[in-house]
C-alpha cells in the first residue's frame, strides 16, 4: 500500500510546482547601472517597429551610440502599445535610459512624474521652434526633444486634375468646386480621414486652426465654419460617407487605388505611394478659408525623453545621447531616412536637396502647431470632443454648430 | 462554489484512484489525506484568487480611485468615492452606450439562438457529409477575430464591398446602404457581424443538446401523431429547456463584453452609433487615460453580468439536481 501513497504525493507535489515558479519569478533585476562614469550601454524604447523607420532610426541610433561611446540595447513595440509599455515600466521601475514618445505624449507622461527635465542636464533644443518645445514643454520644464516632425497637406492625382483641367486648389471655395469636378463615376473627388479616433481630429485641426478655431474652445463660429466646409464636402457627395470609418492609411489606399482624386495625408506614405505603377502625384498645403491665408496645421512625430530611472550616471548619459539625436548629422539623416522634416527650420534645405517632396511639408514647419500646446493633459478629452461633433455633423444628423456646442458644453 | 467543486470531482480521477473512504479499510491517518486533498485545491485556489480574485477586487477599488497615468509611477491612487460613476454615468455618452448595449445583447442573442437552433436541428437529420459541414460550421470560432473584422469591413465597405456590388446588381434595390458609415445602420451590422461570431457556439451546444433527448420519446410521439412541429413542441423543446437555459445565459454573459468586434469593425463609431458600455470603458481607460472611470464603467458591466450569472448558477444547480 505505500506505492500509491507516494505516488498521490508526488502528484500533488507536481501540481503546487508551477506556483512555486510563479513565485520564482517574482523579482527582476530593476537597474544595470555600473556605476558612476562606466556606463557603456543604454536602454532604448521606440515604436519605429516597421521598415523603413525602423532601419533608418537604427542607422541614426547606431550614430549617436558611437558618437558618446555606448553600445545600445533597443527595445521596439508596435505604435499602440507603447503608452501601456510606458506605465507598466513606470510602475514596475524598469523604465529604459532613453524613451521615445509621441509628441501629444510627452506632457501626459511628464504629468506622471516618469520623465526628468531637461534642464539638470543643461540640454541645448537649439533651433528647434517654439511650437515643437511647446508640446514637449510641461509646467515650465523641458521633457523632451523631438528632432524630425511632419504634418499632413494635399496631395492631388495630376493626371486626374489635368484630365479635368482643375488646378490645384488654395482656397475652400476652389478646394468644394475642385472636388465636385474631379468626382465622376465611382470616383470621388476629395478623401480624408473624419474617423472616431485622434487621427479625425489630427486631420481637421488644419482646417479649424486655419479659419481661426481653437482647441481650447471648439463652440465657435470659427470652428463651425470648417466643420461646415466638411459637411459640405460630403453632402455635395465629393467624398465618401465612409470618411467617417477610414484611418489615414484607408485614405491612401483609395487615392492610390484611383478612387480619389484629392486626399488630405502625410509624408509617410511616400513608400506606400511610389510603389504604386503609374501614380502620379503633387502636394500642395492645405487649403486656407480665404486667399492669402495661412495654413496652420498640427505637427506629428516623435520626441526623445529621458525617463527618471535613479541612476544619475545613466541618465546623464542618456541626456547626451538625446543631444546628439537632435545634432544636425543625426537629425538629416532621420528626415530623409523616413520621410519627415527638420523642427529646427535651419536644417531643412540640406533635407530637401536630397528629397525634394518634403518641400511642402518644410516650408510649413515655422507654422506648425502643437496639439497640447495649450491644453496638455486636457488634450485626449478634448480631442475625442472634437472627433464626436465632426462625425455627429458629418453623419449624426447634427448642424456644425450644435455638434460642437454639446461636445464643448456637455 | 460551484467551480471549485466541479475542480475537486475533476482533479479526483486525475490521480487515477478510487475515491479514498476512510474507514473502510484500514488506512493511513485521515489527517495526512487531507493534506494530500488540500495540495491538490492549492493550486487551483491560488490561480482562482491571482488570475480572478485579484483582478476583480482591483478593478473594484479602481473604481473609486483617482486612477490615471501620474498613479503607475507614484502609486499614488487618491480615494474619490463615487465620483468616478457620477462621471461614468453623467457623460452623454453613457445613456447612449447602455442603451446599444441592451440593444447589441437582445439583438445578437435572438439571431444567435435563432439560426444556431436551426442549425442543430437541421443536423441532427444525418444525411450524406453532415459531419463535413457541422465542422465547417466551426470556421467564424477559429478565424481570429482581427482578421475577421478586417473582412467584414471589406464586405459592408459602402462604395466597394461585396455586399453593396452584389445588391447593386439586383434590379429592385437602389442606392448603397452605408452598412458601417450611418447612424442608423452601424449598429444593425455590428450585431450581423456579432451573429454570424456566435453562430457555432449556440449551434453546437444546442446540437449536443439534441443528441442526448432518447429517441424512443420521438417513436412513441409519432405512434401518438406528434411528427413534425407538433414533436418539436411537445418533444424537442421540453426536454432541451435546461441546454437552451445554460446557451443564454452565457450567451448573454459572453454578449454583454464583446469588444474586439465592435473596436474593429466601428471603433464605437459613426458617432457613437455602436458605442457600449464596454467600448466606452475601454476609451476611458486606454484613450484618455481615465482608468478610474474605465473600471467604474467595467464594475457596472459586471454588476449587469452578474445578475445572469447567478440565474445561470441556480438554472445549473437545478439541472445537476435533477
Amino acid at each position: 500500500m505505500p506505492k500509491p501513497t507516494r505516488s498521490r504525493g508526488l502528484i500533488a507535489a507536481a501540481a503546487a510546482a508551477p506556483l512555486l515558479l510563479l513565485a520564482a519569478c517574482g523579482g527582476g533585476d530593476g537597474g544595470g547601472g555600473t556605476g558612476d562614469g562606466g556606463v557603456t550601454e543604454l536602454h532604448v524604447l521606440d515604436y519605429y517597429n516597421t521598415d523603413p523607420n525602423k532601419s533608418a532610426w537604427q542607422g541614426v541610433l547606431d550614430g549617436c551610440a558611437d558618437e558618446i561611446g555606448v553600445s545600445l540595447n533597443r527595445e521596439t513595440v508596435p505604435g499602440n502599445d507603447l503608452i501601456a509599455k510606458v506605465l507598466q515600466m513606470s510602475s514596475s521601475r524598469t523604465l529604459p535610459d532613453v524613451l521615445m514618445l509621441d509628441n501629444p505624449e510627452v506632457q501626459q507622461i511628464a504629468d506622471s512624474g516618469a520623465l526628468a527635465p531637461l534642464s539638470q542636464f543643461g540640454l541645448d533644443p537649439g533651433g528647434i521652434t517654439e511650437e515643437v518645445l511647446a508640446a514637449s514643454t510641461y509646467d515650465g520644464e523641458l521633457y523632451a526633444l523631438q528632432p524630425v516632425t511632419n504634418t499632413i497637406a494635399l496631395f492631388y492625382n495630376t493626371a486626374m486634375l489635368e484630365e479635368a483641367g482643375v488646378e490645384p486648389p488654395t482656397t475652400w471655395d476652389e478646394l468644394k468646386a475642385a472636388a465636385a469636378t474631379l468626382t465622376e463615376g465611382d470616383r470621388y473627388g476629395m478623401a480624408l480621414s473624419a474617423i472616431n479616433t485622434y487621427e479625425g481630429t489630427w486631420q481637421f485641426l488644419p482646417f479649424m486652426w486655419s479659419n481661426g478655431g481653437d482647441e481650447a474652445d471648439i463652440a465657435t463660429p470659427e470652428v463651425a465654419g470648417a466643420l461646415q466646409l466638411w459637411k459640405d464636402l460630403l453632402d455635395a457627395g465629393s467624398m465618401s460617407q465612409s470618411v467617417v470609418t477610414w484611418s489615414q492609411g484607408d485614405v491612401a489606399d483609395q487615392f492610390s487605388g484611383g478612387n480619389a482624386a484629392m486626399m488630405i495625408n502625410g509624408p509617410w506614405n511616400f513608400g506606400t505611394l511610389e510603389a504604386v505603377e503609374g501614380l502620379n502625384y503633387g502636394i500642395v498645403p492645405i487649403p486656407v478659408p480665404e486667399a492669402g491665408g495661412t495654413t496652420v496645421s498640427p505637427f506629428g512625430g516623435e520626441a526623445w525623453a529621458v525617463p527618471q530611472t535613479g541612476d544619475e550616471a545613466r541618465m546623464e548619459k542618456a541626456a547626451e545621447f538625446v543631444q546628439c539625436l537632435v545634432g544636425e548629422e543625426a537629425v538629416v539623416a532621420a528626415a530623409v531616412g523616413t520621410n519627415t522634416v527638420p523642427t529646427d527650420p535651419a536644417l531643412a534645405p540640406d533635407v530637401i536637396a536630397q528629397v525634394p517632396s518634403l518641400e511642402s511639408f518644410a516650408v510649413q514647419v515655422p507654422d506648425l502647431r502643437s496639439r497640447t500646446g495649450k491644453l496638455g493633459a486636457e488634450w485626449p478629452a478634448q480631442a475625442t470632443a472634437i472627433y464626436e461633433a465632426v462625425q455627429n455633423a458629418l453623419v449624426g444628423g447634427m448642424s456644425p454648430e450644435d455638434a460642437l456646442d454639446q461636445a464643448q458644453n456637455g | 462554489m460551484a467551480e471549485s467543486r466541479s475542480v475537486a470531482t475533476a482533479t479526483g480521477p486525475s490521480g487515477g484512484l478510487a475515491p479514498p473512504r476512510p474507514g473502510r479499510r484500514r488506512r493511513r491517518p485521515v489527517a495526512r489525506h487531507r493534506v494530500v486533498q488540500a495540495a491538490f485545491l492549492v493550486p487551483a485556489i491560488v490561480y482562482m484568487l491571482l488570475f480572478f480574485g485579484y483582478p476583480v477586487v482591483k478593478n473594484l477599488v479602481m473604481g473609486f480611485q483617482e486612477y490615471t497615468t501620474r498613479t503607475f509611477y507614484t502609486g499614488e491612487a487618491p480615494w474619490v468615492g463615487l465620483a468616478n460613476y457620477a462621471t461614468a454615468i453623467s457623460d452623454p455618452v453613457f445613456d447612449r452606450a447602455l442603451l446599444n448595449t441592451g440593444l447589441f445583447t437582445v439583438g445578437s442573442i435572438a439571431g444567435q439562438f435563432t439560426i444556431g437552433l436551426l442549425i442543430a436541428l437541421f443536423f441532427h437529420k444525418r444525411f450524406l457529409l453532415s459531419g463535413v459541414l457541422r465542422s465547417l460550421l466551426l470556421l467564424p470560432w477559429l478565424i481570429p477575430m482581427i482578421a475577421a473584422s478586417a473582412v467584414w469591413r471589406w464586405i459592408l465597405d459602402t462604395d466597394n464591398g461585396v455586399l453593396n456590388r452584389t445588391l447593386g446588381l439586383l434590379p429592385f434595390v437602389d442606392g448603397r446602404p452605408a452598412w458601417l458609415t450611418s447612424t442608423s445602420l452601424a449598429l444593425v451590422a455590428v450585431i450581423v457581424v456579432n451573429i454570424w461570431l456566435g453562430i457555432p457556439f449556440n449551434a453546437t451546444i444546442l446540437y449536443g443538446g439534441l443528441q442526448e433527448i432518447p429517441e424512443e420519446l420521438y417513436e412513441a410521439g409519432s405512434l401518438d401523431g406528434a411528427t413534425g412541429a407538433r414533436a418539436f413542441w411537445c418533444i424537442t423543446w421540453p426536454q432541451l429547456r435546461g441546454v437552451v437555459t445554460v446557451v443564454l445565459v452565457l450567451g448573454v454573459v459572453y454578449t454583454l463584453k464583446v469588444l474586439d468586434v465592435i473596436l474593429g469593425l466601428t471603433n464605437g463609431g459613426p458617432a457613437n452609433a455602436t458605442q457600449t458600455i464596454s467600448t466606452f470603458s475601454y476609451h476611458m481607460s486606454f484613450r484618455e487615460f481615465d482608468f478610474g472611470v474605465g473600471a467604474a464603467l467595467g464594475n457596472i458591466l459586471v454588476v449587469i453580468s452578474l445578475v445572469f450569472a447567478v440565474v445561470y448558477l441556480r438554472v445549473n444547480r437545478r439541472a445537476v439536481d435533477e
